[in-house]
């Protein structure tokens, strides 16, 4: 074996060494900053000229539709002031709700953004993050034009801090009619024993009785069946006060909810809420209970023609009341265009915006002077059915409740899905209140 | 002075590198400690010290159980599913067969594909639908004659995260195939004559010459998938979305942080995760070096 001689690698001349390792620094000096300047992107300068920047996540469908047409007239009312429209796509906000979160920590925020009106802006007014717009109501009259039930809802310690541009209705049960006469379901419930007779003729007849989708509709679920047992006055106390969660009225809901959920598909947790609305539009299932934004679903992209095809009704026990929600627009602090932030939510507000946006997106306007000859079939419903119902703000989209409490809510009904252990649940729920107020 | 001559060139070249790990990676991760043992929730920016206060809350919170639960479940499925799968595929492919590279690539490719799109199409596949309404995996089944083996796949209430890690294992057996065949290949030809040439079978040569030599070999493999499988995310986000029923601790982190807005407590998720998978990788990193430093 020949010797092990160690071969020496190389060695570099310091100098080499020496001005590489500079090199390495400088290019690092200069790559670290360019890197961070990559994700303000979206941000511009606020430019001399004047402009409306608009945040939204209003990109698809009949939202964005209507959004177009909303821009148009503003461009052509202020030609001065161009609308920008700062849209992120994606998951019924929760994109664009991470993207204006990070903007408004970094004290640049849009002239306006979207969100749901009620406790879901608390995040933003505890924050200090919007202004309160109450002299934009006094200047055009809103509050007399909307009902007071939703304005109450809408006001923080004596302050509103949005416009609502529309309405969506909770409480809505859909359903198959041809589904409801094979099964012998002659009269559409509006009671709870009604509902669970026909349940159960529908079960009897080989059908879903009551086809549902994922968590977030189980919640949208339970709330409907909250308000129709204790009504909406004690269901507005619940939220206000985090009292009354430890009464029988409560404890009867669950139970009863725990009662309709054996009424439902079990792969219910695999499905999306269109999914579950195209098992009442293919006859496989007889009911169905989803916000009015369904309407749409049934109508243009199952195609289905309303009242034969498909029908509606309020949830049973529901009758006469309102469980709304509403997408609204708010004043940020230090909008870097306040005055044209200030017109724009005049002109929400105003009937020729919400009744052109509203027949397109699929909604009704939050004034009560809707015109409804413009309205289609289940609209013209919802809009006379908004002039005399009372309302209940909705829980799962964001009225009633801040985004901390309906986590609280969520874990509690997830874990209640698990063990349906009532008793359980309902502690849960009190405790959740407990933790909120 | 002669001592600076001799490193200071090399430490500055890797002094940038230095530099930003220390920010970006140690810096915001003692950040997180700091936010993890404070009182921020939703706009309460007070950064009070609350000690291990969220902590405890966690230790208390029935739904952090679940996920945990939820995790161990899906840990489990996944090593043994990769380790045994993955063992499997690399004897096959040990005995040289014709084509043993295109084989090998096709058994390594599901790695390369995202976990968002496999997790999709296995959404589809584990499609819980009954009946009538059956789709995916439980349809073929029916198909072929073995209903029975038609389940609710993810949806389970007990054991729907076994269903979970099917996923998993199908990206990551290729892997840990690959890893047991250079294990395979590492035992030296002579070993295994000798055995041959002692009267030992085929079998007995494996058990007795070949697996021992693996052990190193598994164990890497064992810290790789586990550290994977503590860190999923994407994958069960694919599957089941926002749902409890199929909640990790990662998902959690993310609800906590985005929708609540309590970041103390998401924080402090992160940091268990961060610890979990430090338990598992220091030692390993740490028995690693000895081993180098050995030979």
């Amino acid at each position: 074996m020949a010797r092990n001689e160690k071969r020496r690698l190389p060695r570099l001349s310091r100098g080499t060494v020496f001005r590489g390792a500079l090199l390495a620094v400088a290019s690092v000096l200069l790559v670290v900053p360019a890197a961070s300047y990559g994700g303000k992107k979206g941000v511009e300068k606020t430019s001399a000229t004047s402009q409306l920047q608009v945040f939204s996540w209003w990109t698809g469908g009949g939202e964005a539709h209507g959004l177009e047409k909303l821009i148009a007239i503003w461009n052509k009312q202020h030609p001065g002031t161009p609308f920008k429209n700062e849209t992120v796509a994606g998951g019924a906000g929760t994109n664009a709700k991470a993207v204006l979160a990070q903007r408004l920590a970094a004290k640049k925020p849009p002239d306006s953004f979207q969100g749901h009106a009620g406790a879901e802006l608390l995040d933003y007014v505890k924050a200090g993050q919007v202004e309160p717009i109450d002299f934009i109501y006094k200047k055009y009259g809103f509050a007399k034009i909307m009902p007071k039930g939703l304005i109450s809802q809408i006001t923080y310690k004596g302050h509103i801090y949005s416009v609502p541009v529309n309405i969506h209705r909770a409480n809505v049960l859909w359903y198959n009619p041809a589904v409801l006469k094979k099964a012998g379901i002659t009269k559409v419930p509006t009671k709870w024993p009604e509902f669970i007779t026909a349940l159960g003729k529908a079960k009897t007849a080989g059908v879903i009785p009551l086809s549902l989708g994922e968590q977030w509709t189980q919640k949208h679920l339970l709330e409907t069946v909250m308000i129709a047992t204790i009504g909406p006055a004690r269901w507005a106390t619940l939220w206000k006060t985090g009292n009354g969660w430890n009464t029988p009225g409560v404890t009867l809901a669950l139970n009863r909810y725990k009662t309709l959920l054996t009424y439902t598909n079990s792969d219910a947790a695999s499905l999306t809420w269109q999914d579950a609305s195209k098992l009442v539009a293919d006859g496989k299932a007889a009911f169905n209970i989803m916000g009015d934004w369904a309407d749409g679903y049934y109508r243009i992209d199952l195609k289905k023609k309303p009242k034969t095809g498909y029908g509606w009704a309020a949830t049973p026990g529901t009758g006469g009341i309102y469980d709304w929600l509403s997408d609204s627009f708010t004043l940020p602090k230090g909008a870097p265009h306040r005055a044209a932030a200030v017109l724009w939510l005049g002109f929400l507000g105003s009937r020729r915006a919400q009744d052109t946006f509203n027949p397109v997106k699929g909604s009704i306007p939050a004034r009560q002077d809707a015109n409804p000859k413009l309205y289609d079939t289940y609209l013209k419903w919802a809009l006379s059915q908004w002039k005399t119902n009372k309302l209940a703000g909705s829980l799962t989209h964001g009225v009633v409740a801040s985004n901390a409490w309906n986590t609280d809510v969520d874990t509690a009904l997830g874990l209640f899905l698990q063990n349906k252990d009532v008793a359980k649940f309902q502690t849960s729920l009190v405790n959740a209140a407990n933790k909120n107020t | 002075m002669r001592g600076v001559r001799r490193w200071g060139p090399g430490l500055l070249l890797v002094s940038p590198s230095i530099i930003l790990i220390a920010v970006f990676v140690y810096g915001l991760i003692g950040w997180n400690l700091r936010v993890s043992t404070s009182d921020w929730r939703e706009a309460n920016r007070t950064n009070g010290f609350v000690g291990l206060d969220v902590y405890k809350e966690l230790r208390t919170d029935e739904r952090w159980s679940l996920d945990l639960r939820h995790l161990f479940l899906f840990t489990i499925a996944f090593v043994v599913g990769t380790l045994v799968f993955g063992w499997l595929l690399a004897l096959l492919l040990d005995k040289g067969v014709k084509g043993e590279g295109f084989f090998r690539s096709i058994y390594l490719f599901p790695m390369a594909v995202s976990f968002i799109a496999s997790g999709i199409v296995w959404r589809w596949l584990m499609n819980p639908a009954p009946g009538d309404r059956a789709s995916g995996l439980n349809v073929v089944f029916d198909k072929l004659g073995v209903g029975f083996l038609s389940n609710q796949w993810w949806q389970h209430p007990e054991w729907g995260a076994l269903a979970l890690a099917l996923p998993a294992v199908w990206a990551l057996s290729g892997y840990v195939m690959a890893l047991f065949l250079a294990g395979f290949r590492g035992v030296p030809e002579e070993l295994r004559e000798a055995a041959r040439m002692d009267g030992a079978s085929e079998w007995r040569v494996y058990r007795h010459v070949v697996f021992p030599f693996l052990r190193p070999v598994t164990l890497a493999a064992l810290i790789i998938i586990g550290h994977i499988s503590i860190k999923v995310f994407d994958l069960i986000v694919a599957i089941g979305g926002k749902q409890i029923v199929t909640e990790v601790p990662a998902i959690y982190m993310w609800v906590l942080i985005y929708d609540a807005r309590d970041y103390a407590k998401g924080a402090a998720i992160a940091t268990l995760l961060l610890v979990g998978i430090s338990i598992l990788i220091i030692p390993y990193l740490v028995y690693t070096v000895r081993q180098e430093r050995r030979t």
